[in-house]
């Protein structure tokens, strides 16, 4: 029974199971809505974490989707299942010691080579990412590339378990990206000045000041602070 | 669609809004023009009194009340909160044997999230094995709200700035509750921080000569919030969590602490955790314990929708609070002004302050732009509630939820085309799978529950007042005051994670381990029963309540 009668209800099939829920709700609200309370499969609810990967099919449709269940609204005739961890294999390294003569992408990830460009890693990503592409590039080397194609990956892993080459796409780019964020993206002098001046004491006494201020007389300062434009 | 990069882009085959709301949006269109040329003025000092007093939640007596038992008695808190505070322990001490230990660490850490992690990292650059560490967490390691900041992190690391202008704004913020010492260490070390994440390789924005991309947040004097385009919280995250799983760090997933564990002087031993999928309970010994449980925002309070992950329940507090930790500002909620307000799937979800850092205006009914754009968080806050239900000039949704517009096709007018898609990528991408482009629509927004301002009393080096017991991250109370900027909590569990994993990894290699008792919990269900409270409730709550209704009322446990 409905709790709504005046709520328009559709028909899913959770793990094969079927269930009425009101329409409109997301995947991970229709299974709490059923009766189900998250352990697995749950995290942020926002698309960051990658923890609500989903495989569905809709009815009188041959071909299997994947999303997030926290974005994703449920249809009339879905059938889905969660996929809250993929086994994918992730090497250990020390980003101190990568060596950037040969390709470290390679030599950490030799399956990279396996790639038959079937396509099915971008056409999985939940987040609309151009894998496939970012993949290439790791075979060739292009560090950058690989991190800037690869920066909104949420790490689900969903590409990794429908890969037909066993690739852990989602293990590469986060090895790009760091490779890049820590050797090839251009230095901050200012960052690094700053950090030398705190070194030094150069704010030790203003700070060791306004630390020491009375309430009234950090009001005053407050309100009479500078505001950059 | 302009670059065609989102190619699954759901085409809208309808207006997703309804006529209602479009009504309202061509009066935002009229007056765009006109306002882009125009800021809104800054509050004063008594307008923003003002706002609060009358608007901002925390200011509703009806939402809190008092303690009746433990360090904090007497004091106002929400009900909710205080609900738990005073709830009995979810475990009796005599249903389990503590005589068998299943794991001896130095340093046990309770919470996989940013602060956790961090100080995992900083207790071994201290010297300990990370053999000797344990990280316990609730749900998969890095699903924590840490994942989830999307504007930046703050740090006075330009020239025109300074930590005591940091420091300024964020006692400024706080509205002077602060401890001083507390946000001079988040000022002071809030550069180096930076430096350490750029050598894990964490990719900031930087413009091509190497410097920093900085904006204003709210309440800010000078531009310091840093970002990774609005994925900042998972940029960080991810490198920090990658750099622990490097260095094979042990973490107990779906195994949140549910009790400390004190020897007879009430030093913080060891804690039980609970396996959550197989349900049974796992005896810790440790030499030092970091709190670094989060936040609060899963507690609802007020029946706020919230942007928090599904595990920030306020364990920690619980368990701390029992074990005789102070709690400070706990009767300060962050509401951030601008939570999804429509469509109905998403409602409570963070629309970044880094939105109206770069120029989006909130816009009322009628078109009218009434706030400032970058007012402290809980000003913001208070002026989005007034507008909607002191002033009635929201804009309803057909579920009946009350909102302003958040004016973001401005953005790519101030900036130029492929701006927003480009550096808030999330949002674009938040949207447009509901088939709203936030480039050629508003977005309407209500404030939403996102920070627990307050948390566990620490001092500089991340103690605690328990011997044994150091907290880092949101858990802990006292650096933001009554009010945190946007940018700062990013920089909390980074600073104050390193500072009580610095601190819990010096007094591991000082001390040994301690007899394992649940002796301050006997002793607070006996506060409990002394204050006349019933045993109706218990905690830690672990995981929010959303089932369905009519599943609910047909629930035995049989199995």
């Amino acid at each position: 029974m409905p709790e709504k009668p005046d709520t328009e209800m559709v028909e899913i099939f959770i793990m094969g199971k079927k269930y009425e829920v009101p329409k409109g709700l997301t995947i991970m609200k229709a299974m709490e809505y059923s009766g189900y309370q998250y352990v697995r499969g749950v995290g942020c609810r926002g698309g960051f974490c990658g923890a609500c990967a989903t495989i569905y099919r809709v009815e009188g449709d041959y071909k299997l989707h994947t999303d997030l269940a926290c974005q994703t609204t449920v249809q009339d005739g879905m059938y889905l299942t969660q996929l809250p961890f993929t086994p994918a294999g992730r090497e250990k390294y020390d980003i101190k010691e990568i060596n950037l003569d040969t390709n470290p992408l390679l030599d950490l990830y030799p399956e990279l080579a396996r790639c038959v460009s079937c396509n099915t890693c971008t056409k999985t990503c939940p987040q609309d990412l151009e894998v496939m592409d970012f993949v290439n590039e790791a075979i060739r080397g292009n560090i950058k590339k690989v991190a800037e194609l690869s920066f909104d990956c949420i790490q689900c892993g969903l590409c990794a378990a429908r890969c037909p080459a066993e690739i852990p796409h989602h293990h590469v780019g986060q090895l790009a990206r760091r490779i890049y964020g820590r050797y090839q993206a251009p230095d901050s002098h200012h960052l690094e000045n700053r950090v030398q001046e705190i070194e030094n004491g150069k704010f030790d006494e203003e700070l060791e000041e306004l630390a020491g201020l009375s309430k009234g007389k950090l009001e005053e300062r407050y309100e009479n602070r500078e505001i950059q434009e | 669609m302009k670059t065609g990069k989102f190619k699954n882009k759901k085409a809208a085959e309808a207006d997703p809004y309804p006529e209602s709301m479009r009504e309202s949006i061509r009066k935002v269109e009229e007056t765009r023009d006109a306002r882009l040329g125009e800021e809104v003025e800054r509050m004063n000092p008594e307008e923003r009194e003002e706002v609060l007093n009358e608007f901002h939640p925390d200011y509703r007596e009806a939402g809190m009340r008092e303690l009746k038992a433990g360090p904090n008695r007497g004091d106002e808190m929400p009900l909710e909160l205080a609900d738990l505070l005073e709830a009995y322990p979810a475990v009796r001490p005599e249903e389990v044997d503590l005589s068998e230990v299943d794991y001896q660490v130095d340093v046990l850490i309770i919470g996989g999230g940013g602060a956790g992690t961090v100080a995992s990292l900083w207790a071994i650059r201290e010297g300990i094995d990370p053999e000797d560490i344990l990280i316990a967490t609730k749900l998969r390691h890095g699903d924590a709200n840490s994942m989830m900041a999307q504007g930046g992190i703050q740090a006075a690391d330009k020239e025109e700035d300074s930590p005591g202008a940091h420091f300024l704004d964020i006692i400024g913020g706080g509205h002077f509750a602060n401890k001083p010492e507390l946000a001079k260490a988040l000022a002071e070390d809030a550069p180096g921080i930076l430096k350490w994440h750029e050598e894990l390789g964490v990719m900031y924005d930087k413009n091509e000569d190497g410097s920093m991309q900085t904006l204003h947040g709210g309440g800010t004097s000078r531009k310091r919030l840093h970002s990774a385009k609005d994925y900042t919280g998972m940029e960080l995250m991810r490198n920090i969590r990658d750099r622990a799983r490097n260095l094979d760090v042990p973490v107990e997933e779906f195994s949140p602490a549910v009790e400390l564990l004190t020897d007879s002087e009430g030093t913080v031993t060891g804690a039980l955790l609970y396996n959550m999928e197989t349900e049974q309970y796992y005896v810790v010994r440790a030499k030092s314990v970091v709190m670094a449980t989060g936040g609060f925002g899963r507690l609802h309070i007020q029946e706020f929708p919230t942007t928090n992950h599904y595990g920030a329940t306020a364990d920690g507090l619980v368990m701390a609070y029992r074990a005789g930790a102070n709690l400070l500002d706990m009767d300060s909620v962050q509401y951030h002004p601008t939570g999804a307000a429509f469509p109905e799937q998403i409602v409570g979800l963070l629309v970044t302050e880094k939105v109206r850092g770069s120029g989006a205006v909130p816009v009322n009914r009628k078109g009218e732009a009434f706030v400032y754009n970058l007012e402290p968080r809980d000003v913001e806050a208070g002026a989005l509630i007034r507008e909607c239900y002191g002033r009635d000039l929201g804009v309803e949704t057909p579920t009946g939820m009350k909102g302003v517009w958040l004016d973001t096709p401005m953005i790519d007018m101030m900036h130029g085309e492929g701006t927003f898609e480009e550096n808030l990528a999330y949002i674009y991408r938040l949207y447009t799978r509901f088939g709203i482009d936030p480039t050629e629509d508003p977005l309407l927004v209500f404030p939403t529950l996102h920070y627990q301002n307050g948390g566990i009393e620490i001092n500089k080096k991340g103690r605690t007042a328990v011997e044994g017991l150091f907290a880092g991250g949101e858990v802990e109370g006292g650096v933001h005051g009554k009010n945190r900027l946007m940018g700062n909590s990013l920089l909390d569990y980074n600073v104050f994670g390193k500072r009580a994993g610095i601190a819990a990894a010096s007094r591991a290699k000082e001390n040994g381990w301690g007899e394992l008792t649940m002796q301050h919990v006997k002793d607070y269900i006996e506060n409990l029963e002394d204050s006349g409270i019933e045993a109706k409730r218990k905690s830690p709550m672990l995981v929010p309540e959303y089932r369905g209704e009519e599943a609910l009322s047909r629930s035995v446990d049989i199995l």
